[in-house]
């Protein structure tokens, strides 16, 4: 009962992280903070602010203005949809789902941002090293 | 007391017992600081949006929207919306990049972003006291419910929160805390959705009475009472307030960091505008149901109109188990709310107060967060008791002015705009912070009246948010030489997808 135990080997997993040097160059250019790469995120912040703007903009141009519609056409308060009063079916029942649709509608649109930004910094100028 | 005491007494046991039971069993999986403080990260979409929906509703949401409703009408419709459009305005100014800040709690991304120990100071003092401005009406409400379903003297109320809030939060902080907020939500949606079938089935019996008939005619009406200009203010204000002070509110912040990434926390906070708007449906059916068999409610008691509802509406044992269920959901509001601020509040002090180096003497970091929890609760607790008679909804809406006026403009300035300096944020957070907190203290202190002034101090946010947005600019534009250095790189660590591999 003297055998041996096997010799032990060191395992190893491939590198985590590709080195450096075959990193794309767009990443490199932000990193190092040069003009190139300043472009890259002010493109990037421009489109997700004006994407955000615009979606402010939709949620004021519709429930933004009912107070004021409210306040100049006082009538609107008498007016009905079936048995419910226009503002509370408004109010209390319809803008919530348009609450959602706006939320899907920036979440498509920032991922598609992020997306088209990833693929940007990820090709411009890429050394095509072998992976 | 008597029999019809006993569903109150059985739902208050089976909720706190639930929460301590859910608690204890997150303890199992909840080990470092890491998990204490952020759930280490790891929390998915769907569990964090129940759990942020869960800790949100409150009782100003479960009990205060629908007590309002009936009294006032529509122009209290504009609550619930602001409380959900305020998370579409997060999702599309903060969510993503707030996550990857990778910061803990507000003062650190302050501090990681403006590089400045003083703003950072002044950040924590303001996560406190909105956190114990928004604690208070917590316990006074759950003081209130006890007295009206149960009959127990009103501190009892308070005094069981606080109790159930500490004996959960401390041992397992936010890692068990996510399994009972999720809990919560569904509780709270089921205790309001399942009675509403019952309630509108007796009401189509009964030959379906119109609401509007018995109720004056500015309840059709969405704008606040007077109307004229200083409706139009007033309706204006609160939109301001509660759509821009959701994303300053430190437990829903606490919450997002508990994302994986930037893409989960945007999915979880769209999730949360689904679970909300579900949940928003339904107090103004109450409302309206209340008009017809409850209005002599509306004269004072408006707060326990969801409470006595059931009971008034059907007789009996159905009537008993609808009851308990409210009450249930009542208090599984209570509790979540004040679970997530306590957390909130508690993850501050503990970096900023008990987990510092007192003399020769330091607390470890899960004992600094068990002591600073205690402090979390014990103070608004003790501030309640002498005062029991604030309006929930209305010290509530006060803290979304104090959160829109301080950290809306330095979370939404932070993440857009790299000339932001430190003296011009702690510029901005103090006349934000000064003026609302003026404007909340005079109208928590005196008897409201009519006119501009008490309309301006009553809802300030319409002049506090600009003028702190404005101040914050324009300071920092005087002060630029002081940009920190390092803003471009937080910019590129906020805005880009974790996918690209950059430096951060």
């Amino acid at each position: 009962m003297s055998e041996q135990p096997p010799q032990r080997v060191r395992v190893t997993g491939p590198p985590r992280r590709r080195a450096d040097v075959v990193r794309p160059v767009g990443t490199r250019e932000i990193d190092a903070e040069t003009a190139l790469g300043e472009v890259f995120m002010r493109s990037l912040l421009r489109e997700q602010l004006f994407l955000a703007l615009r979606v402010l903009a939709a949620l004021g141009l519709t429930l933004g203005m009912l107070p004021l519609l409210f306040h100049l056409f006082p009538s609107l308060g008498d007016e009905r949809v079936g048995q419910m009063p226009l503002a509370w079916l408004l109010l209390g029942v319809l803008a919530y789902p348009w609450l959602v649709v706006l939320g899907w509608f920036y979440i498509r649109r920032a991922e598609d941002h992020e997306r088209d930004f990833a693929d940007l910094v990820g090709s411009v100028g890429s050394d095509e090293a072998p992976s | 007391m008597s029999t019809d005491v006993v569903p109150g007494v059985v739902a208050v046991v089976l909720v706190s017992l639930a929460t301590l039971v859910i608690g204890t069993w997150g303890l199992r999986i909840s080990r470092t600081t890491s998990d204490f403080f952020v759930a280490s990260r790891t929390v998915r979409p769907r569990l964090n949006a129940s759990a942020i929906g869960g800790e949100y509703l409150s009782a100003a949401s479960f009990l205060g929207v629908a007590g309002l409703l009936l009294t006032f009408g529509a122009e209290m419709l504009w609550y619930p919306i602001g409380w959900t459009a305020g998370y579409l305005v997060l999702l599309v100014l903060v969510a993503a990049p707030l996550r990857r800040s990778g910061a803990y709690t507000l003062p650190d991304f302050a501090e990681a972003r403006l590089g400045s120990r003083g703003v950072r100071k002044l950040c924590s003092v303001l996560v406190v006291g909105i956190g114990w401005l928004y604690l208070l009406p917590q316990f006074q409400g759950a003081g209130v419910t006890l007295r009206s379903t149960i009959g127990a003297p009103t501190w009892a109320g308070s005094l069981v929160v606080a109790v159930v809030v500490l004996a959960s939060v401390s041992p397992g902080g936010m890692r068990s805390i996510t399994f009972v907020q999720a809990f919560q939500y569904w509780l709270k949606l089921t205790a309001l959705l399942v009675p509403v079938f019952v309630l509108l089935a007796v009401w189509l019996a009964d030959g379906a009475a119109d609401p509007t008939a018995a109720a004056p005619p500015s309840w059709s009406i969405p704008l606040a009472s007077p109307g004229g200009g200083i409706g139009l203010y007033t309706t204006y204000s609160l939109i301001v307030a509660t759509f821009l002070g959701t994303m300053g509110l430190p437990h829903v912040v606490v919450r997002f960091y508990t994302n994986p990434d930037g893409r989960a926390a945007r999915r979880t906070t769209l999730a949360v505008l689904g679970l909300l708007g579900i949940f928003y449906v339904l107090p103004p059916v109450y409302a309206a149901l209340g008009r017809i068999y409850a209005p002599e409610l509306a004269g004072g008691r408006s707060d326990v109109l969801v409470l006595e509802l059931p009971s008034l509406m059907v007789g009996g044992a159905l009537g008993a188990v609808l009851t308990g269920l409210v009450t249930a959901g009542a208090f599984a509001a209570f509790l979540s709310t004040s679970s997530g601020l306590t957390i909130a509040v508690a993850g501050v002090l503990s970096q900023d107060v008990t987990g510092r180096r007192w003399g020769s003497f330091r607390l470890g970091g899960v004992a600094a967060f068990r002591v600073a929890a205690a402090i979390a609760v014990v103070v608004p607790l003790l501030l309640s008791l002498p005062a029991q008679d604030v309006g929930v909804a209305r010290t509530v809406g006060l803290a979304f002015a104090v959160t829109a006026s301080t950290f809306a403009p330095l979370l939404m300035l932070g993440i857009w705009w790299r000339g932001l300096t430190p003296a011009g944020a702690v510029a901005g957070l103090l006349v934000g912070g000064l003026g609302s907190g003026f404007a909340v203290a005079w109208t928590l202190a005196t008897s409201p009246s009519d006119g501009w002034a008490s309309a301006m101090l009553g809802q300030p946010a319409a002049w506090s948010v600009p003028a702190s947005f404005l101040t914050m600019v324009v300071v920092s534009r005087l002060t630029r030489a002081s940009v920190p250095a390092h803003a471009g790189r937080f910019m590129v660590r906020l805005h880009t997808p974790e996918a690209v591999e950059l430096q951060r």
